[in-house]
């Protein structure tokens, strides 16, 4: 068997390559970004399957929809809350069903390294009532992922694969097996796929059909390890996914572990969980992100006769990402020995904007053209610019998801607050940015939006951007914004003293304003100059 | 045998590629390895840091627990200290004294220095001054992978062999120049 180094998340890529991919499609997060770069570069080098960057998550979800309609295996990727961009399709794609494979594969990022919130993808499993794998390591990834394939077909459905930052972004060595051939086009059948509520009743009523033989798979899963300690019978430990890992490391001494269930498949194997509970007074659930598990568990009045210990008792912080350190102080173990620490009081050091960043000049032509009204209100989105919020530029006011500076700002605007000014990345307007502007130009709303047009998504690490350049100037004529009224600056210091008039006269204008900022990104430049 | 490293330093000084080096020369020696990193937000002028953790035995945490880890190997001072707490008591650090200056608050690096004389053991090497030897200032990464090849477990052929994989495209100049960071690290590491 070839071994190979891999990234958890280029591991699902593999294993879905392997099992016979036709298309995947996704929008850059972290951390799932790395998923569908593997995928594009494979696909650029064997033309074998398509592998595109979609505009949003809505839409990359419906393509892989699309294709699975189609008979051919799919795969639809991004961060958590991407899943919340794309809910509308999932949800309903429980109802359709999938034709051709589909694997969704939603990555958590507990801990919040690089997100809004720290949501748990596992409940998106159950609100749609789908099958759902958690790989603890590379291997189980790369290998769910071949299995998720047959399994979708077999059940008709989407599966859904959650990975946390931890394991996307950790790299091992992953041992591959031969690939398997694509699917043949065979088209999805209309009175599933058309979800006329006379259809839909009968689907769903199907798909309820099914939950009984979802739990029976999931306890028959061998990704599921359940081993019981006949000597100790007081505690027992249930721990899923990545959490396992920590488990594992916390017992590697000679002492044999207590029993305890590996979980790795949704929905939750029940016959497994109560043979644990059995067997044992007290468990302790080990999971990294919300306590998905251990709720269910307890229900609401717990389990008689039971202890049950986790994030809900504090046996585990209820927020944060879980760490070895964390799973070893819950099982009652000492912390390990460790170096003094030096005495040198450390220093933060937080992400910024890079040297010579487009943003920075941008932020300070925009503080200077607010100076002078009373309280600033400028509402921002996600992306590098986000960083704009941070010293010594102190520049921002908000940032919710994606798109929502635009929409945010004509909310404020329309009960009366001024001077109201959105700031948006390029990537960010063509994900969620054109429809609020839309609606936002209808209504000739007094507010100032300023897309930063760095030709690139630069926070992911620059995959392509379908808003830039001089396709962005006439999409946003398109909408209906007066073309007086959609000025273009350059942000470089030279041009300070000009860029900071043009955001002034726009914002002076009670009406919309649109301001493109046009700089390529200083990394897309090195990496062209290099 | 294994052997857990805490990789630091500032987002864009190749900690990465330092990882991807070990991880590769941990397969070609046949050894189970597991190795953390961090992209995203926190790449951009922040500090980073990478668990890289290899043995002869099944690897389980993809991160290191504190206190478990033997070598805290770092491109810059400052991040060399933060991880303390992450190393065994007889741990080694090997560290560049360049110091990467992208914050107000950054101590005199005399302090620095002396904060790192306060582990039992450690190895200073002047990255800047001798990547700008080898004949270039970008390779001060490899001079501190040089630094430590001595006390790693992996094999220095195999640690080579992947230096020479990762910079071949990029032109003999290059190439040559991060052999020899790697030679005048391993030799400065080994004076000191």
């Amino acid at each position: 068997m070839p071994r190979q180094i891999l990234l958890g998340d280029e591991a699902v890529a593999l294993g879905a390559v392997h099992a016979g991919l036709s298309a995947a499609y996704s929008y850059p997060g972290t951390p799932a970004s790395e998923i569908l770069e593997y995928l594009v570069k494979q696909s650029e080098a064997t033309k074998a399957f398509a592998a595109v960057w979609s505009v949003n998550e809505k839409v990359a979800y419906e393509e892989a929809l699309g294709a699975s309609f189609a008979g051919k295996r799919a795969l639809v990727s991004f961060k958590h809350v991407g899943l919340n961009v794309a809910a509308d399709p999932f949800m309903n794609s429980a109802i359709t069903g999938a034709n051709g494979g589909l694997l969704v594969v939603s990555a958590d990022d507990p801990g919040m390294h690089s997100s809004q919130n720290e949501q748990d993808s596992r409940y998106y499993v159950d609100f749609a009532k789908i099958f759902g794998f958690e790989p603890s390591d590379h291997q189980e990834a790369y290998d769910m992922a071949r299995q998720a394939y047959d399994l979708s077909e077999e059940l008709g459905l989407p599966v859904l694969m959650r990975l946390v930052t931890r394991l996307s972004h950790s790299r091992s060595a992953v041992e591959t097996r031969d690939p398997r051939p694509q699917n043949t086009l065979k088209k999805g059948v209309g009175k599933d796929w058309i979800l006329l509520p006379v259809n839909a009743r009968r689907r769903f009523g199907q798909l309820l059909d099914r939950q009984a033989e979802m739990v029976r798979l999931s306890e028959a899963s061998p990704f599921n390890v359940l081993k019981l300690n006949e000597k100790d019978r007081k505690l027992g430990v249930i721990a899923s996914g990545i959490a396992y890992n920590y488990f594992r490391e916390a017992m590697a001494g000679p002492a044999a572990p207590p029993s305890f269930l590996k979980i790795s498949t949704y929905p939750l194997p029940l016959a497994l969980i109560k043979k644990l509970v059995d067997h044992v007074d007290t468990i302790l659930v080990l999971e990294d992100g919300y306590p998905f598990i251990e709720s269910r568990l307890k229900g609401l009045f717990g389990l008689p006769g039971k202890t049950v210990l986790g994030k809900t008792t504090g046996a585990v912080p209820a927020s944060g990402e879980l760490t070895p350190d964390l799973v070893r102080q819950a099982l009652g173990l000492k912390p390990l020995p460790a170096l003094a620490a030096s005495g040198l009081p450390l220093a933060g050091r937080p992400p910024q904007l890079c040297a010579g960043c487009p943003h920075a000049d941008t932020f300070k032509a925009l503080n200077k053209a607010l100076e002078g009204y009373q309280g600033s209100n400028v509402f921002s989105d996600i992306g590098c610019y986000t960083l704009g919020a941070l010293p010594p530029y102190n520049a921002i006011h908000s940032c919710v998801c994606m798109g929502a500076s635009i929409s945010m700002a004509r909310g404020a605007a329309d009960v009366g607050l001024y001077p109201a000014v959105s700031v948006i990345g390029d990537s960010t307007f063509a994900h969620s940015g054109i429809t609020p502007l839309l609606s936002a130009a209808r209504a000739d709303t007094s507010m100032t939006v300023i897309i930063l047009d760095n030709a690139t998504t630069a926070m992911t690490g620059g995959q392509p951007t379908y808003g830039s350049g001089e396709g962005l100037l006439r999409l946003v004529e398109g909408l209906g914004i007066a073309k007086e009224h959609i000025r273009t600056i350059e942000p470089l210091p030279k041009n300070h003293d000009q860029n900071v008039q043009v955001i002034k006269d726009e914002l002076e204008h009670r009406g919309l304003s649109v301001i493109v900022a046009v700089r390529e990104c200083v990394q897309e430049q090195r990496k062209k100059g290099s | 045998m294994k052997q857990d490293i805490i990789l630091a330093g500032v987002g864009g000084q190749g900690i990465l590629s330092i990882a991807y080096v070990i991880d590769n020369a941990a397969l070609a020696d046949g050894l189970a390895f597991k190795q953390a990193e961090v992209h995203g937000m926190a790449q951009r002028g922040g500090a980073v840091q990478s668990h890289m953790r290899l043995s002869d035995g099944p690897v389980w945490s993809d991160l290191i627990p504190k206190g478990e880890a033997d070598m805290i190997l770092s491109v810059e001072p400052l991040e060399a200290v933060r991880y303390f707490d992450f190393l065994r008591p007889d741990g080694i650090v090997v560290t560049s004294s360049t110091p990467y200056r992208n914050i107000p608050d950054y101590p005199e690096i005399e302090t620095v220095l002396a904060a790192i004389r306060t582990a039992p053991r450690s190895v200073v090497v002047d990255s800047e001054k001798l990547a700008k030897e080898a004949g270039t200032v970008k390779a001060q990464n490899i001079v501190l992978l040089g630094a430590a090849s001595s006390f790693l477990i992996l094999k220095e052929k195999s640690l080579l062999e992947t230096i020479e994989a990762l910079f071949r495209g990029r032109g003999p100049t290059v190439l040559e120049a991060n052999l020899k960071a790697f030679e005048l690290g391993k030799k400065a590491a080994l004076g000191s």
